[in-house]
C-alpha cells in the first residue's frame, strides 16, 4: 500500500494502529531487503577494498574476514608510481570533458525536445549509431592524426576523444529528461517573456537538475574509466588513472593484493563523488510537487 | 660500502664522458613490462641518473598485453613516443627485419657482449647483429614438493619422464585436502597454455609446421600428446585447470595445492621467497619432463631492451640499456635487494657468482635449461621456423591464441582432442593460406 | 508565445538548427572522418607489421572473416550476452529502483552502494570477480558452496558463459538503477496518490503507472547498454580468453583474435564495419520499439 508513497506525501497517514503497526513492519521489511541488496550488490568491492589490506599470500588464501591488516600493498604500490600525478589527470580529463559534453549537449537536446521537427528522431538515432563505431578499428587513423597534429600523449587530446564519444549518450539522457518535463511550465515562463536562454538556465536546468548530475555523473565514470584510448594515446605526461591500475595488473606473480590496493585508491575519489551526486540526484524535486 | 657500489657506475661514466660525447640534457622515456625485475629497475633508476646527470628517465610501466599492443601501434606508425622499448624473443626478430629496431653493434668493450648467454644472444640477433640487449631470460622446468614426495616414497630422477610424472601425478593427487597432483597451463592464449602444450608437443616429436609451412596440428605426434595433456589435467589437475595461466598456478602451487608444476623457471626466486610462498622449505626442482625426444621439451624466454630506430635521443637510449643489462647493474640489484632477486638467464658471470649461486640453489637448472634450449632447432623434424615454444612468424599470436581456445575445450570435454585438433588444422591452414604462406 | 505558435515550423526548425549545429557537426565530423578511413582501410591491404605488402583488396577483408567457421558461433554468444544482460538488468534494475525509492534508514548509503560496481573498471572487477568469487577452491562462492554443504561450482569451464553474464550484468545493474531511479524522481505523485484513493493497490500501481512512467527512460537503457555491450572485450580478456572452444567468443573478441592480434588493420577494419552493420541491424528491431516511445 504504501510501496510508491515518498516523504512528501505523507499527508495521509494511516488511520487504525493496526495500519500504524503493519505500516512498521513494512518500513522494517524494506529496510532489511534495501539494505541486503545493496550490501550483496556491493560485496565484490567490499572484498577488493579488503584484499588491498592484506598481503599478497593472504590474498588468495581461503576466504576470511580475520586477519592482520597491513598497509604494505599501499606502500608498495605507492612506492612504485606516484598516484597524484595520475589521479590529477584523470580528474582533468573526466571533468573536462563532461563540462564540454554537457556544453554542447544541453542547447542540443532543448532543441530536440521542445522544439522537435520532422528529421529530429533520425538524429537522435544517428548521433548514438556513432557509438556503434568499434574503437578498436579507428586506432591507427586517430593515432597518425594525433601524431601529426601532437597531441599524443597529451590532455586536451583525451578531453576531445572523450567528449565526442561521450556526447550521443549525453545528447540522449538529456532529451529523456527534458522530455519528462510537463511542458506547461516552459511555455508558462515564455508567455512571462523570457528569452531561450533565461529559459534553458531558469526553468529548464534547476528543474531537471537530478536528470543533469546523473547524467553528468555517467559521463565522468564513463571517462573516468575508459581503458582503450588512455592507454593507447598516452604514455607519461597524460596518463590517467586507467594507465596506473594497467602497471599493477597481471605482472607475472602475485598481484591480487596490490591490484586491489590501486583499484581502491582509483575509485575512492568517484565513489565520493557519487555520493554526493546522489544526493543531488534523488533530493526529491519532482516536478508534480512544482505544479 | 655505497662507494664501492657506486664506483663501476661511475667508472662508466666517465669512460663515455671521455669519449668525447658532450651532450646535451636529454629525457628518455623507457616502456617496461610491470614484471617484479622490471620494477626493480625503475626503482634503482635514481642510481643511472646520479651518475648521468644529462639523462632523465621517464617511465611507462604497463601490462604485458597493453604494453605490446602500445609499443606495436607507436613503432609501427613512427610515433617516437617511446625511447627505450622493453619487447620479447617473439617481437626481436620481426621488428629487427623490418628495420624499427637500432642496430646494437660497437657496444662498448666494458659492457662485455661475450659473457652473455649464447642461446639467449641468438635469439635477440637478426643478421648476426644484436638488435635488442637481453634484461632476464628464462625456460621452463619442473617444480615439486619434497615433503609430499618423501611421504608417498616417490624418488626424483635427474631427468623424468612423462609417463612418470604421470604416475607420480596419481599417487599424489588427494594425499592432502584440496591437493592436485598436477598443475600446469590451461587458460587459452599464445603465451598461455600455448605455450607450454608447445614444449609438450615439441618432446613427444611434433612440430608446428612441416618445412614448406603446412601446419600438422592433426599428426599422430600432436594427438598423443594433447591427449596426455588432457587426461593428465582431467585425472589429476585442479578444478578450473582451463583457466588457469602462469599466474593462477602460481598462486595454486605457492598455498600447496599443487604436487608438481611445469612452468617458467622465473617462477623459481618468487616460490623459494618465503614472503610470498608457504611451500619455500619443501621446493623442489627438476628439468622439464621428457617423452619421445629431449628437444624442445624446455622453451626460452627473454624480455630485452631496444631503441626504436624513430627515438630521437639514440646515444642516450643505449647509455641506459647498456647500464641496465650490464654485469654491474646485476651485481647492483643483489646487493640492494638480496641475489634471489637479481635479473637470471643473461650472463655466465651471474652464475659463476658465488653469491648467487649460493642465494639460489635452482641456478644450475637454469642455466643448463637456458643453455640446452635452441629455438633454431627445436623439433626431432625439421621446421622452418624459429622458436621453441612459439613460431617466429606475425601471423603467430592469433594462430596460438586460436588452436590454444581449441584445447581448451578438449580440456573441458566440450570436444574430443581429435575434433579439437581437426578444427585447429582447419583454421591455421585457414589463416596461412591468408597471409601467402600456403596456395 | 502566438508569432512562435503562427510562424511554426520555421521558425522552430531554425532555432532547433542553430542549437543543434555544433553537437551535430562535431560528430559528424567524428563519425565521417574515422568512418570514412575504416571504410578505406577495410579495403585494403595494410598489416602494421607487414610494412611492404599494400594495395587494394577489393572484398578480400570481409571474405576471410565472413567465411570464418567460428563467425556463426560468435554472433550467437553476442546475442545471447546482450540478451540475457539485458534482460538482468532492466527487470533488476526496475524492482530495485523502487525499492530503492521508499523511504528507509541510510537510504542515501544503500543506494550509492549499489551503484558503486560501475564505477569500477571492466578488467578490475572480471579480475576480482575470476580470483576472489568466482575460484573453484579459493573464492567466496566456493566457500559458501561449500559451507552449505554442496560441491563448488567450476564457473569458468562448466558454465564460461553464464560467468560472462553475472560479471557483465553485476558491472550494467547500476546502471539502469541509477538511470532508472532518477527517472522516478519525475513521477508524478499525485497521480499515484489519486490511483491509490481509488483503490489500487501496490502491483496495479507498479503496471499501470510507474512502468509506464520509465518506458522512456527504459528505452534509453536498453540503447545505451547495447552498444556497450555488443562490444564486451575485457571481461573475456581476463577471464576465458574466449574459450574453452568458443564458448565464450563475441564478435568483439573474434575480431581481436582474427586481426588485431596481427594487427591486420584491414581486416580489423573490415570487422569494424561488419560489427556497425551487425549493430544496425540489431537497433532497428530495438528502435522500432524506442521510436514509439520517442513519439508522444
Amino acid at each position: 500500500m504504501t510501496i510508491l508513497r515518498s516523504a512528501t506525501s505523507a499527508t495521509s497517514a494511516p488511520r487504525s494502529v493496526t495500519g500504524l503497526r503493519s505500516a512498521q513492519s513494512k518500513r522494517a521489511i524494506i529496510t532489511v531487503l534495501g539494505w541486503s541488496v545493496a550490501l550483496v550488490i556491493f560485496f565484490p568491492i567490499f572484498w577488493m577494498i579488503l584484499t588491498g589490506f592484506k598481503t599478497e599470500t593472504a590474498a588468495i588464501a581461503d576466504p576470511t574476514l580475520i586477519f592482520s591488516p597491513t598497509l604494505e600493498s599501499y606502500q608498495d604500490v605507492q612506492a612504485r608510481s606516484g598516484y597524484i600525478r595520475f589521479a590529477l589527470n584523470s580528474v582533468a580529463v573526466a571533468f573536462g570533458s563532461t563540462f564540454f559534453a554537457l556544453l554542447l549537449a544541453i542547447p542540443s537536446a532543448y532543441a530536440m525536445a521542445f522544439l522537435p521537427t520532422k528529421r529530429t528522431k533520425g538524429t537522435l538515432l544517428w548521433m548514438l549509431s556513432t557509438k556503434m563505431l568499434p574503437s578498436v578499428g579507428v586506432l591507427v587513423p586517430i593515432y597518425l592524426i594525433f601524431r601529426d597534429v601532437g597531441l599524443l600523449d597529451t590532455r586536451t587530446g583525451l578531453i576531445i576523444i572523450y567528449t565526442l564519444m561521450n556526447l550521443p549518450i549525453v545528447v540522449w539522457m538529456l532529451y529523456t529528461f527534458f522530455k519528462d518535463m510537463p511542458k506547461d511550465i516552459l511555455e508558462a515562463g515564455r508567455m512571462d517573456g523570457a528569452s531561450t536562454f533565461q529559459e534553458v538556465f531558469f526553468l529548464l536546468l534547476p528543474l531537471t537538475l537530478p536528470g543533469i548530475a546523473s547524467t553528468g555523473l555517467l559521463s565522468i565514470i564513463l571517462s573516468w574509466n575508459e581503458a582503450f584510448w588512455s592507454l593507447n594515446l598516452t604514455s607519461s605526461k597524460a596518463a590517467p588513472l586507467t594507465a596506473y591500475i594497467a602497471s599493477f595488473s597481471s605482472p607475472e606473480g602475485l598481484f591480487w593484493a596490490k591490484l586491489s590496493a590501486a583499484s581502491t585508491m582509483a575509485i575512492a575519489p568517484i565513489l565520493i563523488l557519487g555520493w554526493m551526486t546522489q544526493k543531488q540526484m534523488v533530493r526529491g524535486l519532482t516536478f508534480g510537487a512544482v505544479k | 660500502m655505497r662507494l664501492a657500489r657506486h664506483l663501476p657506475v661511475t667508472t662508466l661514466a666517465v669512460a663515455i664522458a671521455m669519449s668525447g660525447h658532450a651532450q646535451a640534457q636529454s629525457e628518455i622515456t623507457v616502456a617496461t613490462v610491470n614484471n617484479n625485475d622490471m620494477v626493480i629497475m625503475q626503482s634503482l633508476s635514481d642510481v643511472f641518473e646520479e651518475a648521468h646527470p644529462d639523462i632523465t628517465l621517464d617511465w611507462v610501466v604497463l601490462e604485458e598485453n597493453v604494453l605490446r599492443q602500445r609499443m606495436t601501434t607507436d613503432i609501427a606508425t613512427n610515433g617516437g613516443q617511446f625511447d627505450v622499448m622493453t619487447i620479447g624473443t617473439y617481437e626481436v626478430p620481426i621488428w629487427a627485419e623490418r628495420g624499427w629496431l637500432s642496430p646494437l653493434d660497437n657496444l662498448p668493450d666494458d659492457y662485455n657482449e661475450d659473457d652473455l648467454l649464447t642461446s639467449v644472444r641468438d635469439g635477440l640477433s637478426h643478421n648476426d647483429t644484436l638488435h635488442a640487449l637481453p634484461f632476464y631470460a628464462e625456460s621452463s622446468m619442473m617444480y615439486y614438493r619434497k615433503d609430499l614426495f618423501e611421504k608417498a616414497g616417490i624418488e626424483m630422477t635427474d631427468q623424468p619422464t612423462w609417463e612418470e610424472v604421470r604416475e607420480w601425478a596419481g599417487e599424489l593427487h588427494g594425499m592432502e585436502d584440496d591437493l592436485a597432483g598436477i598443475c600446469l597451463r590451461g587458460k587459452p592464449g599464445w603465451g598461455e597454455n600455448m605455450a607450454f602444450v608447445s614444449t609438450l608437443v615439441n618432446t613427444f616429436g611434433g612440430r608446428w609446421f612441416d618445412e614448406d609451412w603446412n601446419p600438422e596440428l592433426n599428426s599422430e605426434e600432436w594427438t598423443n600428446a594433447v591427449q596426455f595433456y588432457v587426461d593428465l589435467l582431467n585425472d589429476y589437475g585442479p578444478p578450473g585447470a582451463s583457466s588457469n595461466g602462469f599466474n593462477e598456478n602460481l598462486a595454486l602451487f605457492s598455498r600447496g595445492n599443487c604436487g608438481m608444476w611445469v612452468d617458467a623457471t622465473s617462477a623459481a626466486g618468487k616460490l623459494y621467497d618465503s614472503d610470498e610462498s608457504d611451500v619455500a622449505d619443501s621446493l623442489g626442482f627438476a628439468p622439464a619432463p621428457v617423452a619421445e625426444t629431449p628437444k624442445g621439451s624446455h622453451w626460452l624466454w627473454s624480455w630485452a631492451l631496444a631503441i626504436p630506430a624513430s627515438s630521437e635521443n639514440q646515444d642516450a637510449a643505449r647509455e641506459f640499456i647498456t647500464w641496465a643489462t650490464s654485469q654491474e647493474y646485476i651485481e647492483l640489484v643483489g646487493e640492494t635487494e638480496g641475489w634471489t632477486n637479481v635479473p637470471p638467464g643473461t650472463r655466465e658471470s651471474t652464475y659463476a657468482n658465488e653469491q648467487y649461486t649460493e642465494a639460489a640453489p635452482f641456478a644450475d637448472f637454469v642455466l643448463k635449461a637456458i643453455q640446452d634450449a635452441d629455438p633454431t632447432d627445436s623439433t626431432l623434424k625439421p621446421n622452418p621456423y624459429v622458436g621453441v615454444q612459439f613460431v617466429g612468424i606475425p601471423e603467430f599470436q592469433s594462430i596460438g591464441t586460436q588452436v590454444g581456445q581449441t584445447i581448451a575445450a578438449a580440456l573441458t570435454g566440450d570436444s574430443t582432442v581429435e575434433q579439437a585438433l581437426n578444427s585447429a588444422q582447419r583454421a591455421t591452414e585457414r589463416t596461412m593460406q591468408r597471409a601467402g604462406y600456403l596456395d | 508565445m502566438t508569432k512562435t505558435r503562427a510562424s511554426g515550423r520555421t521558425v522552430g526548425g531554425l532555432r532547433t538548427l542553430s542549437l543543434q549545429a555544433p553537437a551535430v557537426t562535431l560528430l559528424l565530423l567524428w563519425m565521417i572522418v574515422p568512418l570514412g578511413m575504416t571504410l578505406w582501410f577495410s579495403f585494403q591491404y595494410y598489416n602494421l607489421l607487414m610494412p611492404g605488402m599494400t594495395g587494394f583488396a577489393g572484398l578480400e577483408n570481409y571474405e576471410y572473416l565472413l567465411t570464418d567457421p567460428a563467425l556463426w558461433a560468435a554472433m550467437g554468444n553476442t546475442l545471447m550476452l546482450v540478451g540475457w544482460v539485458l534482460t538482468i538488468t532492466v527487470v533488476g534494475g526496475t524492482l530495485l529502483a523502487v525499492l530503492f525509492q521508499q523511504e528507509f534508514a541510510g537510504r542515501g548509503i544503500a543506494r550509492v552502494l549499489a551503484i558503486s560496481p560501475f564505477f569500477v573498471m571492466p578488467t578490475v572487477s572480471a579480475l576480482v570477480w575470476k580470483n576472489m568469487m568466482m575460484h573453484p577452491s579459493n573464492g567466496v562462492l566456493a566457500w559458501l558452496a561449500e559451507s552449505f554443504g554442496l560441491p563448488a561450482v567450476d564457473w569458468f569451464s562448466s558454465l564460461p558463459l553464464t560467468s560472462i553474464v553475472i560479471i557483465v550484468a553485476w558491472q550494467w545493474l547500476p546502471f539502469a538503477l541509477l538511470i532508472l531511479l532518477t527517472a522516478m524522481q519525475s513521477l508524478d505523485e499525485d497521480q499515484v496518490e489519486a490511483a491509490r484513493m481509488d483503490g489500487a493497490g501496490p502491483v496495479a500501481i507498479f503496471f499501470f503507472i510507474t512502468l509506464p512512467h520509465l518506458k522512456r527512460a527504459i528505452s534509453v537503457v536498453i540503447m545505451i547498454e547495447m552498444i556497450f555491450l555488443l562490444t564486451i572485450f575485457a571481461e573475456i580478456f581476463v577471464t576465458t580468453s574466449g574459450g574453452p572452444g568458443l564458448a565464450t567468443t563475441n564478435l568483439a573478441y573474434l575480431i581481436y583474435i582474427r586481426a588485431l592480434l596481427d594487427f591486420d588493420v584491414g581486416t580489423a577494419s573490415a570487422g569494424g564495419v561488419i560489427a556497425i552493420i551487425l549493430a544496425n541491424i540489431v537497433a532497428i528491431f530495438l528502435v522500432r520499439m524506442v521510436a514509439k516511445n520517442l513519439e508522444d
